[in-house]
């Protein structure tokens, strides 16, 4: 039972940064109706920006522990969002008018370019996040013995993900998002500037997959250029689980997704972790390609 | 001149379909434009509203030109349209639906007022401001997105066949709301099929053929006229 909560725990933390990076794919094909297959590599960018910050600024020496990981986090949101952004204005607002198709190759070669760009800068070798990061402590929750970090990184991305659906259920520039997803014509012709709308989705999802790669390198200690592709993909599973375009959908498919690849690699094989997730992946699109929470059919890319 | 269309060319890729058309609409009208399929009814909407820019000629609206105006913009100004096939947010609430038509609104007090005259308008859409849109009727729909289109205290509401595929009844129904909501100031632009209906509504009318005006003049005349009879009325068939 014990070993049982903790792979849930373990699953859940794992599931939380899957959500968070999934929930940048489902917001873009949302508005757009494109994979934007560089988020992964956005996710990477985030990585290692968190590194670079963390060592050139020591945050954690001049705020304690947790309120250096808080800014390191928000810094690393911000630069990834700019990054995000400028993917948008380069990669895909020059082909907008143009065949579906034009944007998904921009999209992979703005993949390549960004992955590229990571190795070059940093290397191709593994780097490592400081291990003292966060206080290497336990906590005891109802007789669970815990991890600080665990704790702290499921903790941080439900707080995230919460804040992000009240801000698309409730708010007005929220309802103008989903109202962009639904038909741009019509959000158009109530007023709402959807160039603008997808501007701020091309900052929200990056930023939120920012700090999944920030949140990576503190939780498993090292991160490396092509990271991007394995979680991009996983991200990916997670938001067609859910429901591509489907916001609520992107959170519950990556908390699941983790689930099953932590008590996967518990109670069958890790090796064959990754070939749990693909399966589902597999799975989903034969037998409900819609996602769990999903109305509208997949469109094809 | 509330809102005038001088001499304008829209094409869709090589294909012009409106060759060079002019309009005018004074303010306080209701003004339709009548015409069979692909005559470029739609087409001249949705120029109006920006979301099809035109390769040359120019709208003004009073003072302002339209022509080059991006689409959000234009609504700022106080031109809604409901468009052809309603396009309500399917998966979005009554209620937000309406909310959304008053997206350029910063004024709260007032979208809840506009929101209350709405559901006085449409008393159906009150009891059902929390169901989703698309589980609504096709009349409530239609509905709906004329009370959405209100939403943003238009100076002009256009109207793109809001009769299409609903019954006698409610056709009449949502005309007279029509009227009602003219008489409080609205001006309107209704393009139809159903040119009796449209017709008698309206205070004067074009009649679009293969992307031109070939015929305007007030309403009631064009209902007596043999030829709007004969092409658009089912007269002596």
């Amino acid at each position: 039972m014990e070993q049982f909560f903790q792979q849930l725990t373990n699953g859940l933390a794992v599931g939380g940064i899957y959500a968070l990076i999934a929930l940048g794919y489902t917001m873009v094909y949302g508005v757009l109706k494109l994979i934007n297959f560089a988020h992964g590599d956005l996710f990477t960018i985030g990585a290692y920006l968190g590194l670079t910050l963390l060592t050139s600024l020591s945050l954690t020496d001049r705020l304690g522990p947790f309120w250096g990981v808080v800014a390191l986090a928000a810094m690393a949101m911000g630069l990834v969002a700019l990054v995000g952004a400028l993917l948008e204005r380069v990669a895909y607002r020059p082909l907008r008018e143009s065949p579906r198709l034009s944007a998904v190759v921009s999209a992979l070669g703005a993949s390549i370019f960004l992955s590229n760009a990571v190795m070059l800068i940093y290397g191709a070798r593994f780097h490592v996040y400081p291990q003292d990061l966060l206080p290497k402590i336990t906590l005891d929750l109802f007789g669970l013995q815990l991890p600080l970090v665990r704790v702290l990184i499921l903790a941080a991305s439900l707080v995230m993900m919460t804040a992000l659906y009240l801000f698309i259920q409730k708010t007005r520039i929220g309802t103008a998002i989903r109202a962009a997803a639904i038909d741009q014509g019509a959000a158009r012709l109530m007023g709402i500037d959807v160039d603008r709308v997808i501007l701020l989705v091309f900052l929200i999802g990056p930023a939120l997959g920012g700090v999944a790669g920030v949140m990576v390198g503190i939780y498993y200690g090292q991160i490396n250029f092509t990271m991007g592709w394995t979680y991009g993909l996983k991200a990916f599973t997670a938001a067609i689980l859910g429901g591509i375009g489907n916001i609520p959908g992107a959170m519950v498919g990556g908390l699941l997704l983790g689930v099953i690849e932590a008590m996967g690699a518990a109670y069958i094989s890790i090796a064959w972790k990754d070939a749990i997730a693909f399966c589902i992946l597999i799975a989903i699109l034969i037998v409900r390609p819609t996602g769990l929470l999903g109305e509208r059919v997949a469109e094809k890319v | 001149m509330l809102l005038q269309v001088v001499d304008l060319r829209v094409k869709y890729g090589n294909i012009e379909v409106l060759h060079g058309l002019n309009l005018e609409v004074k303010e306080g009208e209701i003004v339709t434009i009548l015409g069979a399929n692909g005559a470029g009814k739609s087409t001249t909407l949705l120029t109006i509203s920006g979301l099809v820019k035109p390769v040359s000629g120019a709208i003004y609206f009073g003072k302002t030109s339209l022509h080059k105006m991006p689409a959000h913009r234009v609504v700022e100004r106080g031109i809604a349209q409901v468009p052809e096939g309603r396009r309500i947010f399917n998966t979005l609430t009554v209620q937000e639906n309406l909310k959304l038509g008053a997206f350029t609104s910063s004024d709260r007090a007032r979208v809840n007022r506009t929101m209350e005259w709405a559901y006085q308008l449409f008393p159906v859409l009150a009891e059902r401001r929390q169901q989703l849109g698309g589980t609504l009727s096709g009349g409530e729909q239609q509905m709906l997105a004329i009370a959405r289109g209100l939403m943003s205290d238009p100076k002009i509401l256009l109207l793109d066949e809001p009769s299409l595929g609903l019954a006698p009844l409610l056709v009449r129904t949502i005309f007279q709301t029509l009227r009602e909501v003219n008489r409080t100031g609205v001006t309107i632009v209704l393009v139809e099929q159903n040119a009796k209906a449209a017709l008698k509504l309206a205070h004067r009318g074009y009649v679009m053929e293969l992307g031109q005006i070939v015929l305007h003049g007030n309403a009631a005349d064009l209902l007596e006229n043999p030829e709007v009879q004969r092409a658009y009325l089912g007269a002596g068939q």
